[in-house]
């Protein structure tokens, strides 16, 4: 039997060749993804509560505090950088290409200068990984959120390479968009974890 | 179509091979690595069945049964059950919408490069003499850096870690595309029950998978950095990866088993010849099923004495997730009461799955109590339980879809009379073999063990498991030969040999690498069903690869999206991966070093193809 006869109802060359926010597939794609990631962080959380919960002590007795200053640094800095990116994010969807070079060139310097200071905030979270469960399931929780945003750096930086080297055209204005939802989301995912590395201990 | 073909042909050889793109392309090799991977895991079975035929047998000591248990076990969850669910889903879903393509076709490509990672992950360091061997699960600390020293642990584990990622890569990328790529007019009231379960499953899978990435992760962190995860003595907690396992392992079960529900109906839709019984209560009671499979992981755990009121509510839960699984039994039963039902052989696999599963439900609506369940825990009845719900709620139905779709696929017609002593060998040795399981579950027999005194009493009832066991294996390659044969001997098929109800039997057979000439359009939930000719839409470019990308609810057209060409970075970039993670059992600095390759593959894959700036402080010299 042969392919069925075909009865034309509508054309579709007259649809544009991209889109921008929900409708484009891409930013479904990049949902998929922070939905997976977000399901590691609250797992990683969980982790970290059901280890608590078996403790008599949290941290267990001897065990220093995560200090608060340079990671207080790095919080401020890291919501401070949402101002940048939500303007980036407003311009992209204007397709303004001169205000995505710029921008993406400025979230990568905000970017290295915010990973040295996670470098410092990691020096001193008061025990190291193989020192107990506390100390394991403290480390999970950085070690998982810090890969995000190096991951998220070296995205930005590649972009703002490419976008000064090339001429844009729509897909770029949906990546750098897609770019910084996913910086809102490396952001999102760390205030909860913030507060449970570093003041949940001092609260128990 | 001369240039629609040119568009979207693959470079012919090798290059091809390992650069395309198409969907079908790769879900085939997905389903011939499958095939093999279930014949060898299938002879492993063998194995240990005729180790157990008798009492005080020789054939196995016990380290090379623990290695075979675990071997099976892991390779029939990990590298057949969810593998062969998504490569399903890879290949019919853009058929069933009438797409072009996936809507990530470059993430289909890694996918299966990392899945096969995950297969010679496995199986390459079993072929050197080192097989993992500490069962399906692993717990620790058992197999922690205490009790398990050498690299069996980590070999599983990083398997784990290889086909997790392939598998969440399919299911984004499927989930993906039935949102936002269905045809003009396939809102989501009128999208068929198969693409609603791939849409659940992939979801699931989404919510499910990470969970075991993590228990992984943090077991080879233990092992291999020191971390006290699972340690007591460093204020860890053994039951943690027990939590953390199942809290996947559950819903795990239900990846595998959605995907086949979504089989079932569509092969009882199209052989009862009439629109699939209460569709909505359908779909209902699959989200139901979908969510409450997340709420049932303690009972895998309610021997390890756990306060008496969580194993009260997840005995409850648990028997409350046979409510929608009847529902779904019932309208089965009334499509096919209500229909001019055909037997054909796929509508035979339905007929056994739902004799087989609905055993396996009893049983497992026996062990959801949690005093029965400690009785019957660790014994023979558990076997045959979660071989009756896996076996015949999961390959029984995808036997059946390999038959129903099969001339799609290959432009040929499978031989019914080999399908059906197919049929008769796999259903009736599978029943023969694992009926008496129950029995010996009873008696007192525990799983995992390699041998039984004749004392026991178990001789006969061991035997006749074996001897079902083999009439099954026999049934398979019955099965798998008539496959062969059929590709090049089987009748030709046409475009539409069942009269099936959706898009994909609009398309040639086997359809070409576009799949579509236009994009059809769809007025009802059976959509080839409505029209004698099939309804498009003209204005895809033909001379570029484009795929139409529509709105979440209603599917109105939105814009035409670029689809990407074949790429060789897929398979550079799963190389680099899987470097990382061979290397990460080794020494934790590959994670970082491994990360540079990567980076480099990630960004190479992702580089937009666009001229040099025309303006800019870097634009290109002369302009």
């Amino acid at each position: 039997m042969s392919a069925r006869a075909r009865r034309r109802v509508g054309d579709l060359s007259g649809l544009p060749e991209s889109a921008s926010g929900p409708r484009h597939l891409v930013w479904w794609g990049n949902i998929g993804f922070m939905l997976i990631e977000g399901t590691g962080f609250l797992l990683a959380a969980g982790v970290y509560l059901y280890l608590a919960s078996q403790t008599p002590h949290w941290p267990p007795d001897g065990d220093a505090l995560p200090a608060l200053m340079w990671s207080g640094i790095f919080t401020i800095g890291l919501l401070a950088s949402e101002i940048p990116n939500l303007w980036l994010l407003g311009r992209s969807r204007a397709k303004d290409v001169w205000a995505l070079r710029y921008g993406t060139a400025l979230m990568t310097i905000l970017g290295i200068a915010l990973a040295a200071v996670r470098w410092f905030e990691l020096q001193h979270l008061g025990v190291r990984w193989d020192h107990d469960a506390y100390g394991s399931a403290l480390w999970l929780l950085m070690v998982l959120h810090t890969t995000h945003v190096v991951t998220d750096l070296g995205d930005t930086a590649v972009l703002s390479v490419w976008l000064f080297t090339h001429e844009v055209g729509d897909d770029q204005f949906a990546d750098v968009e897609d770019n910084a939802n996913y910086w809102s989301f490396v952001v999102m995912a760390w205030l909860p974890i913030y507060i449970l590395v570093y003041w949940v201990p001092r609260w128990m | 179509m001369s240039r629609l073909d040119e568009t979207w042909a693959d470079r012919p050889g090798w290059w091809g091979f390992l650069t395309t793109v198409d969907h079908k392309r790769i879900a085939a090799r997905y389903i011939v690595t499958v095939v093999a991977m279930l014949f060898l895991a299938g002879m492993l079975a063998l194995d240990m069945r005729l180790q157990l035929s008798a009492a005080n047998g020789t054939r196995m000591g016990p380290q090379l049964y623990d290695e075979s248990f675990s071997l099976h076990g892991s390779t029939m969850l990990f590298l057949v059950s969810v593998p062969v669910m998504e490569a399903m889903g890879i290949w019919l879903v853009p058929l069933m919408l009438g797409a072009r393509n996936l809507a990530f076709p470059r993430l289909t490509a890694f996918s299966y490069w990392l899945y096969l990672g995950g297969v010679l992950m496995l199986w390459v360091p079993h072929a050197l003499g080192i097989t993992p061997d500490l069962g399906w699960f692993e717990y620790p600390p058992l197999s922690g850096p205490g009790y398990a020293p050498g690299h069996r642990a980590d070999i599983w584990a990083q398997m784990i870690t290889f086909t997790e990622v392939a598998a969440l890569s399919a299911s984004v990328n499927i989930a993906a595309t039935i949102l936002k790529m269905r045809p003009p007019g396939m809102t989501l009231a009128r999208m068929p029950f198969f693409l609603w379960a791939m849409l659940i499953a992939s979801l699931m899978t989404i919510f499910a998978l990470p969970a075991v990435m993590l228990v992984t992760s943090m077991l080879i962190a233990d092992r291999l950095v020191s971390t006290q995860f699972f340690t007591p003595a460093g204020g860890g907690d053994v039951l943690l990866f027990q939590h953390l396992f199942w809290f996947f392992g559950h819903p795990e079960v239900y990846i595998i088993f959605v995907p086949a529900v979504g089989f079932v109906s569509a092969i009882v839709e199209a052989f009862s010849r009439r629109p699939l019984f209460g569709h909505i209560a359908m779909v209902l009671s699959l989200l139901s099923i979908s969510v409450l499979a997340f709420g049932l992981w303690v009972h895998h755990m309610f021997a390890v004495g756990l306060p008496r009121l969580g194993n009260d509510f997840y005995t409850a839960a648990s028997m409350v997730i046979a409510l929608p699984a009847g529902i779904q039994i019932f309208c089965w039963i009334a499509t096919i009461g209500s229909g001019r039902p055909r037997f054909a052989t796929p509508m035979l696999w339905v007929v056994g799955f739902i004799a087989t599963f609905v055993i396996g439900g009893l049983s497992g609506v026996m062990v959801a109590s949690a005093p029965l369940d400690l009785q019957l825990t660790d014994t023979y009845f558990v076997v045959a339980h979660f071989h009756y719900v896996l076996v015949g709620g999961a390959m029984f139905p995808l036997f059946g879809a390999f038959c129903y779709w099969y001339p799609k696929a290959t432009g040929r017609m499978m031989s019914e009379r080999w399908g059906i002593i197919a049929f008769v060998l796999i259903v009736g040795g599978f029943n023969l073999g694992f009926f008496p399981m129950h029995i010996l579950g009873l008696e007192g027999m525990p799983r995992r063990v390699y041998t039984y005194g004749p004392e026991m009493g178990w001789d006969g009832l061991n035997l006749l498991a074996t001897i079902g066991s083999t009439v099954s294996v026999l049934g398979g390659l019955v099965l798998v030969a008539n496959a062969l044969l059929s590709y090049w001997r089987g009748a030709p098929a046409g475009a539409d040999p069942w009269g099936g109800p959706t898009l994909e039997w609009a398309a040639p057979s086997p359809p070409p690498p576009y799949n579509f000439e236009h994009t059809p359009v769809v007025t009802g939930v059976a959509p080839l069903w409505e029209h004698d000719d099939l309804p498009v839409m003209t204005g895809l470019k033909d001379d570029a690869r484009e795929v139409l990308v529509t709105s979440v609810l209603d599917a109105i057209p939105l814009y035409r999206q670029h689809s990407p060409a074949p790429s060789i970075w897929p398979l550079l970039c799963a190389l680099a991966v899987s470097a990382m993670f061979v290397g990460s059992i080794f020494t934790a600095w590959a994670i970082l070093w491994g990360m540079v390759p990567i980076a480099v593959g990630l960004i190479l894959w992702f580089w937009p193809v666009r001229g040099r700036a025309t303006s800019g402080p870097l634009r290109a010299r002369g302009q």
